[in-house]
């Protein structure tokens, strides 16, 4: 890993397992806020709980480590109440897909300048590897005793059916490729999901680094990816699994751009004059 | 001429019908009326959880002096609908008149002596273009009667419908044309006539509904940001906030639940922004644990609670005081929090600023604790008593060396926000180190606890004083939030000397508390809820032990009379058996 670049933390002690797939995200993550030339002090990354939300603690810049399966709505609000700021919500497939699945949802139709990493790893780690929304059919589990009998969580085909307007998919052992689309999903103006693929060493006998390996296929350079069906299609194939850009459409406005708040002022919202006597004044006096 | 009662310049009138029937219309302009006549007005209503049809009613009170407080009794009845009769009987005595219009099936019982006058009121609005109109001829018979000017009520009702088609306003002016009218004739025939007497003073003060003074107040603060899910009776303060989104600059979003909400309104504080959310109990409680990341964040926070009956959606357009444990105890772990519980629309102002300033001042949850029956209550004020102040930011540019936790003697380190300064903002709800990150170190564990709660004794210090009326000796009625002004006019219609202590802010208590209970004989605690919350939470803090509670949990607020009736019958039994 990079010894002195602006977001490393230095020497410190990381709660990840040796050979965990979270170190190549990591890796990804930090290249890319330097490849941008972003300043620590102009990214917050707000994340959840479990392995996968730790990883704010493991760069340098602003930190809202907030509950499980909640990092969306604190994402959203901190983007919309100071626009300035890069906003990355970061945490794992049990986090964005199960407990905050509702946010999921309502994040993307709200469409908040904002990328939300996922590290998929299709398994519940830190809670010692029960089934998580991703887990593949048949996946037996201390819970799932006689294998997983649900249809996995499609996060890919939801965003997009939900018109979220930048939709990827990585491989962690890929960082290049990791590196260039999370770098283009924080350019991309709108919500932005990159969810990757990662292996859990420690709970995940199924989908280790060799099964991705052969299960994965990056997506040929001629797809469309302002084509929102062929993008849709994509998304639905099992095996294997396509990696890249699915969807990319900036046809949106972002949230925030469409907030009244910023109609006539541009500050973010702690730059602004707290004397609202005057208004309130005739506020009160129109209760006469 | 006839007067029906004693006393005939405080004229309770109650008008029932379906949902959908335009009957909160009729309210609105007669409170605005009768106030811009020189009335004092105070109004509540109760109904039903659905659209259209069922029961409701809205009782307005227009007095002479300074009504505030719903009473049992109705002077002038309204009926619009075959049952409404049947809903508000048990509120009939023989004072009571009903304008009744033939063309209802609903009679008053045989043995309750009222007087009746007949009003046609159905087959009229008909006749007008359809029975919604009936609302319109209520409002202009119910403002003849009572006194209101012609050209008053005429305005109210042009600047009320004032967007709405020219077809629909032509036949409001004919609607208050009839009501108005038949007023006269009855009037004019000796049916009726009041004693109120005007008040020019009156004519300039403002007709404020519970939770406008909460939404004001709020905006007084410098709230810029609120996240709710709509929840009765608590979505009033988003309606008002987003309606002034544009003039004031506020954020305001409706998220798709409370969890969100919530966590949504973190954010926005941590990012620079002064959020708020508005909820009910059931709201509140999928809220608690962003309340709980609130506490180990040290993020500010303002959350409204309108509580209704529970548990699960209870009566959900109803009032109780309920949820004051859920205030106090939801959020798992220990950490500092203020509950403030407004006993009207001044404090209700007041409280909602305050709440944002200690809030931010302390870096701590704030619950602001009402209820239906405060926040659907419109009444009369001087808007003298809506004080406009600035609030202050209390946040601070950051260095490179700065550290979010710092610990410090009085618990509060400065609170710096992402963008501003040169620093890094780390919060989080893992327990944390200075900087803000993980840590399971014992001794900073023990540190952080020691810091968070550490902001206790300063809140205790700022805790409001209860407000006493009375001698401050021998009995008292001690009450909390919405139940101020029914205890007042209780107390006072009883004629003797017994004190009422009010308690505004709920927790933390003012630590003065125990020496104040302990100077009073029979301590009487009145609350709308079954278990007696305060009282309990009295003796928890204090261990002072109330003699007599006064208890009520059928939905509706407490009445004049029944606190009244029942403060008679305790005082004058010489025990304190509960």
């Amino acid at each position: 890993m990079e010894e002195n670049g602006p977001f490393d933390m230095g020497n410190i002690d990381i709660a990840w397992c040796p050979g965990c797939g979270n170190f190549g995200i990591l890796r990804a993550l930090k290249r890319s806020l330097e490849d941008m030339a972003l300043s620590p002090s102009d990214v917050v990354i707000v994340s959840g709980i479990g392995q996968a939300a730790k990883t704010p603690h493991y760069l340098r810049c602003h930190i809202f480590n907030g509950l499980h399966g909640r990092a969306l709505p604190p994402a959203t609000a901190i983007k919309s109440v100071n626009p300035g700021l890069t906003v990355i919500a970061e945490s794992g497939d049990g986090d964005m897909f199960g407990e905050g699945g509702n946010h999921f949802i309502h994040a993307i139709r709200r469409n908040p300048d904002i990328t939300n990493i996922v590290h998929d790893n299709m398994i519940y780690g830190l809670t010692k590897g029960q089934a998580s929304p991703t887990s593949m059919e048949g996946m037996e589990t201390p819970v799932q005793v006689s294998g997983v009998i649900l249809e996995p969580f499609n996060p890919l085909s939801t965003a997009i059916a939900l018109g979220a307007g930048f939709v990827a998919r990585t491989f962690s052992k890929d960082v290049e490729m990791t590196m260039e689309v999370i770098k283009e999903a924080i350019r991309f103006k709108g919500y932005a999901l990159v969810d990757i693929l990662q292996p859990c060493v420690s709970f995940n006998r199924l989908n280790t680094f060799q099964w991705f390996e052969e299960h994965t296929e990056t997506i040929d350079d001629d797809h469309d990816v302002k084509d929102r069906v062929e993008s849709f299609r994509l998304s639905l194939q099992r095996d294997p699994l396509p990696v890249g850009i699915f969807y990319k459409n900036g046809n949106r406005e972002a949230y925030h751009d469409l907030l009244d708040a910023y109609k006539d002022i541009e500050d973010p919202l702690w730059n602004r004059v707290l004397d609202r006597r005057e208004k309130l004044e005739k506020d009160i006096g129109e209760l006469h | 001429m006839r007067y029906p009662r004693e006393n005939w310049d405080d004229i309770s009138i109650v008008i029932c019908g379906e949902a959908g029937q335009g009957i909160q219309t009729v309210e609105e302009i007669l409170v605005k009326a009768a106030k811009r006549s020189g009335f004092h007005v105070f109004s509540v209503k109760e109904f039903m959880s659905r659209i259209r049809g069922g029961t409701n009613s809205t009782s307005i009170r227009i007095g002479s002096d300074t009504v505030r407080a719903p009473v049992k009794r109705i002077d002038i009845a309204v009926p619009l609908s075959d049952d409404a009769i049947g809903h508000i009987r048990w509120r009939m005595d023989e004072g009571t008149t009903i304008l009744l219009d033939p063309d209802l099936s609903g009679r008053p019982d045989e043995d309750v002596p009222v007087t009746i006058l007949e009003v046609t009121l159905k087959k009229k609005a008909e006749k007008i273009g359809g029975t919604i109109y009936q609302n319109i001829i209520s409002a202009g018979l119910i403002s003849s009667l009572v006194g209101v000017e012609r050209s008053v009520i005429d305005g109210i009702v042009e600047d009320r419908f004032e967007s709405s088609s020219e077809e629909v306003r032509k036949n409001n002016r004919k609607a208050l044309e009839e009501g108005y009218g038949m007023g006269l004739e009855i009037f004019g025939s000796g049916g009726m006539e009041t004693a109120l007497k005007p008040d020019e003073e009156v004519k300039k003060k403002i007709a404020v509904k519970g939770v406008h003074s909460i939404s004001l107040g709020a905006i007084s603060g410098g709230c810029d940001f609120i996240a709710s899910y709509p929840m009765s009776p608590s979505t009033g303060v988003l309606v008002d906030l987003a309606e002034r989104q544009h003039e004031f600059g506020i954020i305001a979003e409706q998220a798709e639940d409370e969890i969100s909400a919530i966590n949504m309104g973190l954010g926005a504080w941590y990012a620079g922004g002064r959020a708020m959310v508005t909820t009910s109990g059931g709201g509140f409680s999928l809220m608690s644990e962003g309340l709980s990341l609130a506490g180990m964040m040290e993020l500010p926070m303002v959350i409204h609670l309108a509580q209704r009956p529970g548990p699960a959606t209870g009566l959900p357009t109803r009032t109780e005081q309920g949820d004051l444990f859920l205030t106090l105890f939801s959020g798992h772990g220990e950490f500092p929090r203020v509950v403030f519980a407004p006993g009207g629309p001044e404090q209700s102002f007041d409280l909602a600023w305050r709440a944002f300033d200690i809030a931010d001042r302390f870096q701590i949850p704030v619950i602001l604790l009402t209820d239906q029956f405060l926040v659907d209550s419109y009444t009369d004020i001087d808007r003298k008593e809506f004080e406009l102040r600035v609030p202050l930011r209390h946040i601070i540019k950051t260095d490179t060396d700065y550290l979010r936790y710092r610990f410090s003697m009085e618990g509060i380190s400065d609170r710096g926000i992402p963008g501003y300064g040169e620093g890094l903002v780390n919060v989080d709800s893992d327990e944390h180190d200075e900087a803000g990150h993980i840590t399971e170190s014992m001794t900073t564990r023990t540190l952080m606890v020691e810091k968070r709660m550490a902001k206790w004794e300063a809140l205790k210090k700022e805790s409001i004083e209860p407000q006493l009326i009375g001698p401050g000796k021998g009995d008292v009625v001690i009450c909390w939030g919405s139940t101020l002004e029914i205890v007042k006019e209780a107390v006072g219609s009883i004629g003797q000397d017994v004190s009422i202590l009010h308690f505004s802010q709920i927790y933390p208590l003012h630590p003065g508390i125990g020496d104040i209970l302990g100077g009073f004989k029979r301590k009487i605690c009145l609350e709308n809820n079954f278990t007696g919350q305060f009282a309990r939470l009295l003796r928890m803090e204090t261990g002072v032990e109330m003699d007599h509670l006064m208890l009520k949990v059928t939905g509706l607020p407490f009445t004049v009379e029944e606190v009244a009736e029942s403060l008679r019958k305790y005082l004058h039994q010489d025990g304190g058996d509960r």
